[in-house]
């Protein structure tokens, strides 16, 4: 949510990108040319591992780089999780249930009842898989509910970062990195059930059964395969992305009537957050439970 | 939106959080689930096992009050029997002593006229002489006379 000291008047087109820009830490090749604050430029004569200044020098680093703010940002969440979890787990007792175990078992219940409901076969992954995706992704989605200047004011106060962005899931580094984990599964789980014959003949042979539609089917099939990573990665990320630039826009206008958008827009997101996470835990389990089934 | 290392440090991350959750957090909860679940089936069959004993000795103490009722009755009736037997055989007791008593006197009040009636016999010759002596100004042999005082006396 929004909060900017200078008031109205920042250029919008500055002002987006700029909180859009993840703080990277990543390698510089030898002879690259760096712009300083001041104008001057340096010339760095080996390869140097840095946290990049400008939006240039972060896309210029390429893979050999980290987002210390989305994958910092999105490690907390995940032992924020696993700490509140594991705390309730570890007193959980068959006889009364105080509060905390109470929403542990809660939330295991559900999830446990989701995956039942769609995924037929035996497996102890399945379910604590379901459960870590849903509170993870909404604990990520949540922090976009963090107004939007105030870690990266905290960040450029105390540390003189320049870039932070505090939502992970609006990196698509971040949700690629967990669909890419759900695709390796369905590969697995094909492979496991199926067999390589079995999954072969999956691709091969659907929908149209005969010899001469083998390269149309495959085709088919291996798109079809293909899309669930991007499918699922690209609608987390676009949505909290989406939402992330509105909320952005609206700390853009002056600071007296940026609640009359700023709250409707938040109280919106107490449907959107926990559904994108509910969908992206949904989907999973139907990505698995049909790598797992036998047509 | 640079896509860079990022994405294998979150796919190792969501390994491991996955990883943690299936062996650390998912078992025990489910256990204790599972546990309690079977402690609630069992309190509820206790409570179904419970109702059916308690219907059980209400049945009993029902049918116990019952019988007892019926023998109490059965008491009450012989005790009944017994007193009206017991006054019967008073009375006839009574009845029985009356009669021996009334006999008794009566018997006793026989004796007496009886004795009365000796006595009188004894004496009555002697009257009779007496009288006759009386009468006739003179006294009168009583052994002379002896078969007629006799018959008098017999006839008393």
């Amino acid at each position: 949510m929004a909060n900017n000291s200078s008031g109205s008047g920042l250029d919008a087109g500055v002002y987006i990108p700029h909180h859009l820009t993840n703080l990277t830490y990543g390698k510089l090749p030898a002879g690259y040319e760096r712009v300083n604050a001041d104008g001057n430029v340096t010339e760095l004569t080996s390869s140097t591992w840095t946290i990049a200044q400008t939006a240039e020098e972060a896309a210029d680093m390429g893979f050999m780089a980290v987002h210390l703010d989305s994958l910092g940002w999105s490690l907390f969440m995940g032992i924020l999780f696993s700490w509140v979890f594991y705390a309730g787990a570890k007193k959980a007792t068959s006889g009364v249930p105080g509060k905390l175990q109470n929403f542990v078992e809660i939330m295991v219940g559900w999830v446990d009842g989701l995956v039942k409901d769609t995924f037929h076969g035996r497996s102890s992954l399945i379910a604590p898989l379901a459960l870590t995706i849903f509170m993870w992704v909404f604990l990520m989605n949540a922090l976009d509910w963090v107004p939007v200047d105030l870690i990266p004011a905290i960040a450029s106060t105390l540390f003189g970062l320049e870039y932070f962005k505090i939502v992970p899931t609006a990196d698509p580094n971040i949700t690629f990195g967990m669909s890419i984990g759900v695709f390796a599964l369905i590969i697995f789980y094909s492979l496991k059930i199926k067999g390589v014959s079995g999954f072969s003949k999956e691709l091969a042979l659907n929908p149209f059964n005969h010899w001469l539609a083998i390269p149309f089917n495959l085709f088919l099939e291996v798109i079809g395969l293909i899309t669930k990573p991007f499918s699922l990665a690209l609608r987390l990320f676009g949505n909290i992305y989406a939402s992330e630039v509105i909320f952005l826009l609206i700390a853009l206008l002056p600071f007296y009537s940026q609640w009359l958008l700023d709250v409707p827009w938040a109280i919106f997101h107490l449907l959107i957050f926990p559904l994108q996470a509910f969908i992206f835990t949904v989907l999973t389990i139907v990505y698995l439970s049909q790598a797992s089934e036998e047509h | 939106m640079n896509i860079n290392m990022t994405l294998i440090g979150q796919m190792i991350s969501f390994a491991l959080f996955v990883w943690f959750c299936m062996k650390f957090v998912w078992p025990p909860v489910t256990q204790a689930m599972r546990e309690r679940q079977a402690k609630i089936a069992e309190g509820l069959d206790a409570a179904n096992r419970a109702e059916r004993d308690l219907e059980l000795a209400q049945e009993k103490a029902t049918s116990q009050m019952r019988e007892s009722k019926e023998q109490a009755a059965e008491i009450i009736e012989n005790a009944n029997k017994r007193a009206n037997q017991i006054i019967d055989e008073a009375k006839e007791a009574a009845k029985a002593e009356g009669a021996r008593l009334v006999a008794a006197a009566q018997a006793e009040v026989e004796q007496e006229v009886n004795r009365a009636k000796e006595t009188l016999r004894a004496q009555v010759s002697e009257l009779a002489v007496a009288g006759a002596a009386k009468i006739l100004g003179k006294s009168v042999d009583a052994s002379a006379h002896d078969d007629l005082l006799n018959k008098l006396a017999d006839e008393l």
